[in-house]
């Protein structure tokens, strides 16, 4: 009981920045909320928001667990274009859709193994160390795809980008299992305790006996599995890789979804699901800035405008001053951050 | 030989071999007109990589520059199009916005406390957004004073044209170097660079540099915008996209090391210079593709990454504290 109300009041904030978001839409846009099934799918705004929120809330879940653990991967926008042209390669060259897949998702967790080998085992600080991939990824994309946009005409790959299961898109129905996925596996276990523990303190998690070395291989390869999927879908969704530009800048928006769900850059707690609604506040507003015929050149001063509101609310300085604040006589002198009994 | 060198020793020798590599393949690579285009091509990101050294040696790092040069770019052009102003109180103006820009973010950095990624992303956005506002289309730039900037040029021996946009590049690395090396605000940046609760306790003043260091940045991101708009005669707000990753590989490549503190403004001439000669030589090949650029400078920056590792690890053990990250001191 104690736990779900603090894990309510967790992603409380994020919850009423979407809300606010939608209602802001509705108000600008009056049909905002209509939902119609057409040809056996959904269709409407909101569903949009869903479905074109996909991959950056994909990336957002393997990004939730770099993060934690005071890293950061700028190379899964250039990983998605690496995994999407392996798809259509795989698919052009007459392999079967499962073994597409699987050749996909492998180029996925070795972009996410290489990764992981250069920060956990070389020690290389994470920005550094996904840089490379970031700069290298598109050349390599461009290798697969020899420099043309390579189309495909699978039913199945294309299934994944576009088609529906019981009028549920599918990139959504995957973002939400990946979710669950995710969140049950390091919840259920010590694995999410242990991540947390590597991001506030590296060396005093490996001398208290946790293989901070596995673990941080684990978490990026994490990330290069979710970026395999956003690949495979953005891929999927347009019926060819394009290495230039597949999933570029995502890796921004990827890491933006993650700060506005509250996960501090500095390591620790984290929450998939405040990322998860962290992506839909962004595409939210992506849809909303379009529906609402405001010019889109705004979009990105916004989407700035919000970073610098969540850094003011997230500093350790505002926090000291909160703190100060809240030190009067009837008040409750706890920090969030310290355990109430 | 100091351990500190040997980075840009490093750099010096990479590139010397590559250029030999491509003169025996293509001689007329030595050519002074070859020269004169490789400073040429590559003075804007020159200039903006001499503020992300500096970032850099403090420990920071600065995602924004790419965008500032659109910015810059679109803000000449507006401007010159929309009022009738002669382009030096243009550019004063500009530089006086960046450098302002750049400040802010410096001020956040320090004040918030908040790590410089996140901070120059939200600029990175808010500078990219600026420019749509003010233009989504390219706005061509079209006065007699560009044309003079464009055409000035310094003839070399052998007919190769030392530009004025590229002899500018050249300037601005000769003051960044004696900033860097000849001055109390270079020590400081240094000083911070090897942690800035040590640094504060020598009494570095830490706001004042973190925000000048910011402030410098920006500057020269103005001033890059200003050579890529007479570079291209043109100011778009979908331009220089990604520059600020090229500009952190130069410096990287350059020797410098990205943990701050250790590096030298004349490595990172020497990685623009390598990324330029890449890029050289698939044009003189003809065959390969661009996108063997992007390979070669990740694979260049993982080996000098891998270097620089190599060295830190060699100069702790030197001293007997293997356990803590030595900053090659």
């Amino acid at each position: 009981m104690n736990g779900a109300a603090r894990f309510a009041r967790r992603i409380a904030p994020q919850l009423a920045i979407l809300a606010a978001i939608l209602v802001l839409i509705s108000i600008v846009f009056p049909g905002f909320f209509e939902v119609r099934i057409a040809n056996g799918r959904l269709y409407g705004s909101p569903i949009d928001i869903l479905n074109r929120g996909a991959p950056v809330a994909l990336l957002a879940i393997g990004m939730t667990l770099v993060i934690a653990t005071r890293g950061i991967d700028l190379s899964v926008g250039a990983v998605m274009a690496i995994c999407g042209a392996t798809a259509a390669w795989g698919s052009t060259e007459g392999y079967a859709l499962p073994a597409t897949l699987a050749l996909s998702i492998a180029a996925g967790l070795a972009c996410g193994l290489w990764n992981g080998f250069l920060v956990a085992v070389l020690r290389i600080q994470p920005i550094v160390a996904t840089l490379i991939l970031m700069v290298a990824g598109r050349g390599i994309a461009q290798l697969i795809t020899e420099g043309a946009i390579l189309t495909f005409n699978q039913e199945g790959l294309i299934f994944i980008g576009s088609g529906s299961i019981l009028t549920v898109p599918t990139p959504v129905i995957i973002w939400m299992i990946a979710g669950l996925l995710f969140t049950l596996v390091v919840r259920w276990t010590a694995l999410g305790m242990l991540i947390e523990a590597i991001g506030v303190n590296l060396r005093a998690s490996t001398l208290a006996g946790v293989n901070s070395r596995v673990l941080l291989i684990a978490v990026y390869m994490a990330s290069g599995l979710c970026a395999s999927f956003a690949g495979i879908i953005a891929a999927a969704d347009i019926r060819g890789a394009d290495a230039n530009n597949a999933g570029l800048w995502l890796e921004l928006d990827a890491i933006l979804a993650v700060v506005i769900g509250g996960t501090s850059l500095l390591g620790g707690r984290f929450s998939i699901l405040a990322s998860l609604i962290g992506a839909l506040i962004i595409q939210a507003m992506n849809t909303g800035i379009l529906l609402s015929g405001f010019p889109p050149e705004f979009n990105l001063i916004i989407k700035a405008l919000i970073v610098l509101t969540i850094l003011v609310l997230q500093s350790p300085a505002t926090r000291t001053a909160a703190i100060f604040f809240r030190r009067q006589p009837g008040t409750d002198p706890a920090d969030t951050r310290t355990v109430t009994p | 030989m100091n351990a500190r060198m040997l980075p840009l020793i490093a750099t010096v020798v990479i590139f010397l071999a590559a250029y030999a590599v491509c003169f025996i393949q293509f001689p007329a690579i030595l050519s002074t007109r070859v020269v004169g285009n490789l400073l040429t091509d590559n003075a804007f990101l020159g200039i903006a990589a001499v503020g992300m050294t500096f970032v850099i040696l403090s420990g920071g790092i600065d995602l924004s520059i790419g965008s500032v040069i659109a910015f810059s770019g679109v803000f000449i052009a507006v401007m010159l199009r929309d009022t009738g102003l002669h382009p030096i109180p243009v550019f004063v103006l500009l530089l006086v916005i960046t450098t302002l820009f750049g400040a802010c973010m410096g001020a956040t950095i320090n004040f918030l406390e908040m790590p410089p990624f996140i901070v120059t992303l939200a600029g990175m956005f808010l500078a990219r957004g600026m420019a749509y506002v003010l233009s989504i289309d390219a706005v061509p730039i079209d006065h007699d004073f560009f044309d003079v900037l464009k055409d000035a040029y310094w003839l070399m021996p052998g007919k190769g044209r030392l530009t004025f946009i590229g002899g500018l590049m050249l300037l601005v690395f000769l003051a960044g170097i004696v900033l860097a090396h000849r001055t109390r605000f270079g020590t400081n940046v240094y000083a911070l660079g090897g942690g800035a609760a040590t640094a504060s306790l020598m009494g570095v003043p830490v706001a004042r540099t973190t925000i000048a260091i910011y402030a410098l940045s920006g500057f020269l991101a103005g001033l890059s915008g200003i050579v890529f708009a007479t570079y291209t005669s043109a100011g778009y707000s979908l331009a220089t996209v990604g520059v600020e990753l090229d500009a952190i590989a130069a410096v990287v490549i350059g020797g410098t090391l990205l943990t701050g503190g250790s590096g030298f403004v004349a490595g990172t001439l020497v990685g623009v210079l390598i990324m330029g000669l890449i890029q050289t030589y698939i044009v003189f090949d003809g065959t390969l593709s661009s996108w063997w650029t992007k390979i070669v400078i990740g694979f260049l920056l993982f080996a000098f990454i891998l270097l620089q590792k190599g060295l830190v690890l060699v100069s702790t053990r030197e001293r007997g504290t293997a356990d803590r990250p030595g900053r090659g001191s």
